[in-house]
Parts: C-alpha cells; structure tokens; sequence
C-alpha cells in the first residue's frame, strides 16, 4: 500500500470520527444552555475548548453567542474542525482513495456529504438542529458500519481503525480534561442539581448516559463518571477501550506485514497503564496532569505510526 | 432528414430490426415513468459519484454527465463491419507511429508531408530509435464514429493519447442492468464488463522483458482535481492496481519505485493518464509537479512501460486524420475499410480558400484542440462568429482544417419534451498488447440540445448505454 494511501485512510476515519463527535459536543452545548442558570457564556467556552477550537473561534468572534458557536462548530468553512470540514475531509481523503475502499464506505459517505449539503443549503435554525445533529452521528454509524461489514482486514482496516480510536481517545480525554473540575471527590459534596446536569452531559456527550446505569447502578457519582470514561474496557468510548483497539490494530499491522509495528511498544505502554490504574491514585496524583500527560502521548503515538508507515514521505 | 437509428430516414413508419425490442418496450412506456427511471439513475450516479469536474468561476463543481436511458443498439452485422474497421485502422496507427520514429519510410515515399510530422508538436523527437515492449505505442485507443446513413459510418477522429469515457461505458451498462433486466432477458446484448480484465491483461503483456516476478502496474493520475479523476480511480480499483500521483514514485537505483508503508517497491508498467508534458520535468515540461523525474530515461532504458508511449499523440493529430486513408494503405497493403470525413487542410493553399469562401457550411476545427473547444459549426454559427473564424483562419491556416457539416444519425432520447431524436456518436474502445481486444460497442455520447451536433460532456452532452446484440 502506498504510504500516501495509509494517510489518507487513517485522516478518513478520523475525520468521520470528529465530525461526530462534534455532533455530540453540540449537542450537549445545546441541552446545557437550556437550563435555568446564567453560565452560557462558560458553557459554550468550554464546548469550544472540548473541540479544541477556541483560539480559533475566538479569532473571528468576541463573543459566546448561541447561533455563532453553533455556526462555527457546524458550517463554518474556515474551522477546519466544524462538521462541514470534517465531512468534507473525510471525503476527499476517501475520493482520493476509491480504490481502497469498498463501495458501501464511499456511498456512505458520499451520500452523508450530499445530504449535509442539502440540509444546510438554508441555515438551520435552533428548531433543526437537534434532528441534524441526530442525523449526523446516524451518518457516522452508518460509515463505521459499512467499514466494518464489507472492509477485508488488512492494512486498509488497520490504518482506518487507528485513525477512528486516536481521535475518540482524543476525543474523550479532552471533554474530560476541559470538566474535570465538576469531577474532582470534593466536588461531590456541593452536589447540587447542577453538578447533576453536569455529570450526566459529561456522559451524553460521549452517548453514555444511559449504559453508565447499567454499569455503576448508583447515582452518579464522579469518580465512577471518570473511572467509566477512562478505565472501563466495557466502555467503547473509554480511554481504555480505544488503547484495546489501538494496540489490537497494530498487531494486526505487524502479523499483515510480517514485520512487527515499532509503534507498539508505546501503545502497549499507554494499553497498561490504562489497565493497571485505579481511580483513586489517579486523582491523587492530579487527574488534570494525567489527562495531559496522555493527549500528548496519543498525539506522539499517531505521529510514530505516521513516521513508521511513510504517511508523508 | 437525418437517419434515425430506430426509425430509419421514412420517420415513425418501421422500427428497425435491432430496435424492435425497445420499440415494443417504448411503446409500453408512458413518459412520466421513464422520467422517474432517469432521476432514479441519477440518483444512483451521484451517489456513486460518477462525476466530472468543471472548473469555472475560479471554483472547481462536480457535475454529472446526462444518463440517457434508452439504448442505442447496434446489430451483429453492423458491429462486424466497424470491428474488421477499427482493427486495421488501430494497426495501421501503430506501424504508422513505429515508422515515424524509426525509419520513416512513409516520409521517404512522399505518403503523409514530412514537415507536417516533424515539425507537428505532438511529435516527440525522444522517442526516436526508442522500441516499446511489441512494438507498440498506443495500446488503449478510442475511435471516433459518426453514421450518416443505414450504411454509411465514418471516422469523425482517432484518439491515441490517453482517450477517456470507458468508465461511462461499464457504469452506464451497470445502470441498465440493474433498472431494466427485463431488456436484457428479451434482447441478446453482447457483455462489456470484462473491460478491466482486458485491460490488466493487455498491460501485463506489454512489460520490461525478463521480470522474475509478476509485473506491477500503477495508474498515474494528475489529481483528485482532475476532470477523469473517477474514471482513473474506477480502473484501478476494477484491475485491483494501486492509482498513484507522481509524488508516489521516485527512481532511485536505477528502478522506478513507488512509496509504499512498508519502503519502495519496484514499478514496471505506468498506465498514465497524465499528458505527456507533464510526464517527466527532466525531459518535458520543467515546472510539472505531476510527473517523476527521471522517468523518461527508465523507459529508453526499456526498466519501465509507459502506457500509452510518449508521443503517441502524433497519431491522432488532426492534420494528420486527413493523411489516414493513405495512412492506412501504406501499412496494410489494403484500402481502409473505415472512411475518413472528407478534410480540408487549411495549409494547403488551394484548401484554405475553398474553406474560406464556404465556411458556413463547413466545420473548421483548430488541429490541436479537444473537447469540441475551438470549433465553429458553420451552419449554426452566426455571421459575425464566422468573419471572427475567417480572420483566424488566414492569421494562421496551418492550425485549422474543416470537413462538410455531416447529418448524424439520430436516436430516440428521453428530453424535457418527451421522446425526441437527438444526434449521436461512438467512441469503441480497442486494446492492443499480446493480441487485439475490442469490446463490442463502446461510449455513445449524445447531443440533448434540439438540434446541437457537439456531443461533447463539457458542452451539453450525455451518453447512453451502447448495445451490440448477438446473432
């Protein structure tokens, strides 16, 4: 497989992953400035900083307006992550790469391309967007989907699932990182009804709101929220459970090429730590320096893997 | 009148045989439901993306090219005669490039002008002394026909450089098949799907000899910017080759190497579709981004294949289209069996002042262009448009020539006003490597506008499925 290839599939899924996960965050912006209380403004900042975009919206906008944030994060054509990017990426990687993927995947995504097109050629208005953003993260399971029904398992379906599982373990780091004050154990103590609306959207925004009952049973409480999200294997969105898959594709590389992936030492390495730890010393030692400790390490292990396979040579 | 492919020229009186079945299908047909069909084969286009790209407006769209859903069919007899045609036309054109870049015995007999080869920019004096793998150069060619009456077919042009549309021909009979199975269990219409195959096997047969290993073959495309970029993808993903951009390959020890995840691994057939000029900026085009330099020393070298060969658009080089009649006899020792469009070259004095009193009733072609640019269509054409060509045409004669208006045939087609006939051509699409391969039928592209004779997509044109009905 040509190296450009390679790239071009992992940035596909990663694409279609973000847009998704974009999907989610404003989604839950949304259901967050609906309640009683006057913290839009801090809401949509830390909305904008889960998506890793607030230097970039700021640049354009002064301030945290409901229909600008919604703009930015949605259509707008100059962020390089709202959902018109994102989709607009994970297609043009994907028709630059026809050839390695199957029919389903391309049609999947290029009909999700035509229809957000058709949907946003009028601007939606606050009415429209729960159904748009529904019918986006449709899309994107549609997407996954067809990769994983039709797709042979080779280097094409490795490369496609590092790409989806670096991003969602970006992903849910950083939502995490940007509310781990709402999850620290002293935090429990206020407890408020709001502190609630936090924690659930903590996990609707990682669609988890309701298997987290069927998990912890209890009310929630943060440690549990933060053990869920990071170190339960039962959890497709937790740290942990993207470390599974990271690792498991990269062994799958290395037996496809009979060479084994260099990168695995440190995805194994990030695979243990997740496994091995327990919430309690992870707030001990700071959950704020162990989420940053391990974006920077996902982001070395994806510029390894693009080192490795000649992404860009 | 022109001649009707259904109806022939007495209009709405008989089907023609080839046609009986569709007329018995369109006469079950109510307009509304075979619009409901064409939008459902739209659909299905888009969501494919079988798209070409159009730049304008400094922004580049992808457009559909029109799907016309009623076929046009050709019968058993009829495709024999054009077949015997096209394959001594296609052999005649590779001796004809093979002499031209070898000994130039065509030039010495006085056959076709030297100058007009020599001094043509389509000539690649590069390619002088080179000998390709079977001595072949242009190895994927479409031919251009246009009917004008129940027996009369012509060659309107050859393309030998890099013709493009077969992805239409495949996706088009693809279409058909899965909207209407009911036509083909009633007609018996020759297969095209092996097209790839053909393809594969045809670039295979032409690699460096010596190989230990099966030989690898890529398709170089220019971009996902390009207008055929689906077509490149298309192919590639149905030969199961990888499709790559220039910055994909590198020579390095003396090889041709493709980037892959794992290192470099050796290159041996390049089936491009990138122009020549932009093939190698070491030997072209200096500023390309899109070829690989050093490229062309491999393939002198004879380490690589280049498919098709580095200046095979001499060959289809309109001044030169005038000189295939003689073209063709000087190789095959027979008269052609395709006849050419009668063709005035304007550098022939005597030509230039025929073309120039007549021009309303001729069509003047600029030699190097393409893609029905350039053209002026005499009798459509208003009379300031032809003074403009007059004075073109004198500036510089040499780079016009100019044929009679010729009355295409016609087919039904399904148009806003319902079904009407519409002007159509025939681009076969002929292999040439170990042995000749000519799928039956090809690419019929269709004029929508009432009247328009410009088949061309650019400029308003659509396809239809082409069928080849077996005895």
């Amino acid at each position: 497989m040509l190296g450009r290839t390679a790239n071009d599939l992992f940035w596909m899924a990663r694409y279609m992953e973000r847009a998704e996960n974009m999907a989610r965050l404003l989604e839950v912006g949304h259901r967050l400035i609906l309640l009683p209380h006057d913290g839009g403004d801090e809401e949509w900042r830390s909305t904008l900083r889960s998506a890793g975009v607030e230097g970039g919206y700021l640049e354009r906008h002064s301030q945290f307006d409901t229909a600008l944030v919604f703009d930015y994060l949605l259509l707008d054509r100059e962020n390089p992550s709202s959902v018109y990017s994102c989709l607009a990426s994970a297609r043009t990687n994907a028709r630059a790469q026809r050839t390695a993927i199957t029919t389903e995947m391309w049609e999947g995504l290029n009909g999700a391309w035509i229809e957000f097109q058709r949907r946003t050629a009028v601007r939606p208005t606050a009415n429209d967007l729960p159904a748009l953003l529904e019918w986006i993260a449709e899309c994107s399971a549609l997407f996954r989907g067809a990769m994983l029904n039709t797709i042979l398992r080779n280097d094409t379906f490795f490369f496609a699932q590092l790409g989806t599982f670096l991003e969602r373990a970006d992903n849910t780091a950083r939502i995490l990182d940007v509310k781990y004050y709402v999850l620290l154990p002293q935090n429990e103590l206020v407890g408020g009804g709001l502190d609630n609306a936090q924690w659930a959207a903590i996990l609707r925004s990682v669609s988890a709101h309701r298997s987290f009952r069927w998990v912890y049973r209890d009310r929630f409480a943060p440690w549990h929220i933060a053990d869920f999200l990071m170190l339960n294997p039962q959890m497709p969105r937790s740290l942990r459970s993207c470390y599974i898959e990271i690792v498991a594709a990269l062994a799958g590389l290395g037996q496809h090429y009979d060479r084994p992936a260099s990168s695995l030492v440190l995805a194994e390495r990030t695979a243990s730590t997740l496994a091995n730890g327990d919430m309690r010393t992870i707030f001990q030692a700071g959950l704020h320096d162990f989420l940053s400790t391990f974006i920077a390490g996902n982001n070395l292990l994806a510029s390894e893997i693009a080192a490795a396979y000649h992404f860009a040579d | 009148m022109a001649f009707d492919e259904m109806r022939g020229v007495a209009k709405g009186k008989r089907v023609r045989d080839p046609y009986r079945e569709i007329g018995v299908w369109l006469e079950g047909q109510d307009d509304h439901e075979l619009r409901r069909k064409s939008l459902e084969a739209e659909a299905q286009f888009r969501r494919t993306g079988i798209t070409f790209a159009v730049y304008g407006n400094g922004q580049a769209t992808e457009r559909l090219i029109p799907f016309d859903i009623i076929p046009r069919v050709l019968s058993a007899a009829e495709w024999r005669r054009l077949s015997a045609g096209i394959e001594q036309r296609v052999r005649a054109l590779n001796a004809f490039m093979f002499d031209i870049y070898h000994r130039q015995e065509i030039l010495r007999a006085g056959r076709v002008p030297e100058d007009l080869v020599i001094q043509n920019s389509a000539f690649e004096p590069d390619m002088i002394g080179i000998d390709p793998p079977r001595g072949i150069y242009s190895h994927i060619i479409g031919i251009d026909i246009v009917r004008t009456s129940e027996n009369d077919f012509f060659v309107l042009e050859d393309n030998t450089r890099t013709p493009s549309g077969v992805s239409y021909m495949l996706e088009n009979r693809e279409t058909m098949m899965h909207m209407f199975p009911d036509l083909f269990r009633s007609n018996r219409v020759a297969p095209v799907e092996d097209y790839p195959e053909s393809l594969r096997a045809t670039l295979e047969s032409v690699a460096p000899p010596g190989l230990d290993n099966e030989p690898v073959i890529v398709l170089l495309t220019p971009g996902q910017h390009n207008s055929a970029y689906y077509e490149h993808s298309f192919l590639a993903d149905r030969m199961g080759i990888d499709l790559v951009e220039g910055q994909d390959l590198i020579v390095t020890g003396g090889r041709l190497m493709m980037k892959t995840t794992l290192g470099l691994k050796q290159v041996d057939v390049v089936y491009r579709r990138i122009d020549d000029g932009f093939l190698d900026p070491l030997v072209f085009r200096s500023e390309s981004l899109l070829g690989v330099p050093g490229l062309f020393d491999l393939y002198r070298a004879g380490r690589v294949t280049i498919v098709n060969a580095p200046g095979a658009g001499i060959a289809d080089d309109k001044s030169i289209y005038s000189y295939m009649p003689e073209i063709v006899e000087f190789y095959t020792g027979r008269p052609s069996i395709l006849r050419n469009v009668e063709t005035y070259n304007c550098r022939r004095p005597d030509h230039l002042s025929y073309v120039l009193e007549n021009m309303a009733d001729l069509v003047v072609k600029e030699v190097h262009g393409s893609g029905g640019y350039g053209m002026l269509i005499g009798p459509t054409a208003s009379k300031q448009e032809i003074e403009m060509f007059q004075m073109k045409v004198k500036g510089r004669p040499d780079r016009y020539i100019a044929q009679p208006t010729l009355a295409l045939s016609t087919c039904p087609t399904l148009v806003e006003q319902g079904i009407a006939p519409r002007h159509l051509d025939l681009r076969p699409f002929v292999l040439l490597g170990d042995k000749m391969r000519l799928t039956p039928g090809g690419l019929t592209r269709v004029a929508l506008r009432k009247g328009s004779l410009v088949v061309n997509s650019s400029q308003g044109g659509g396809t239809k499925d082409t069928w080849v009905l077996q005895d």
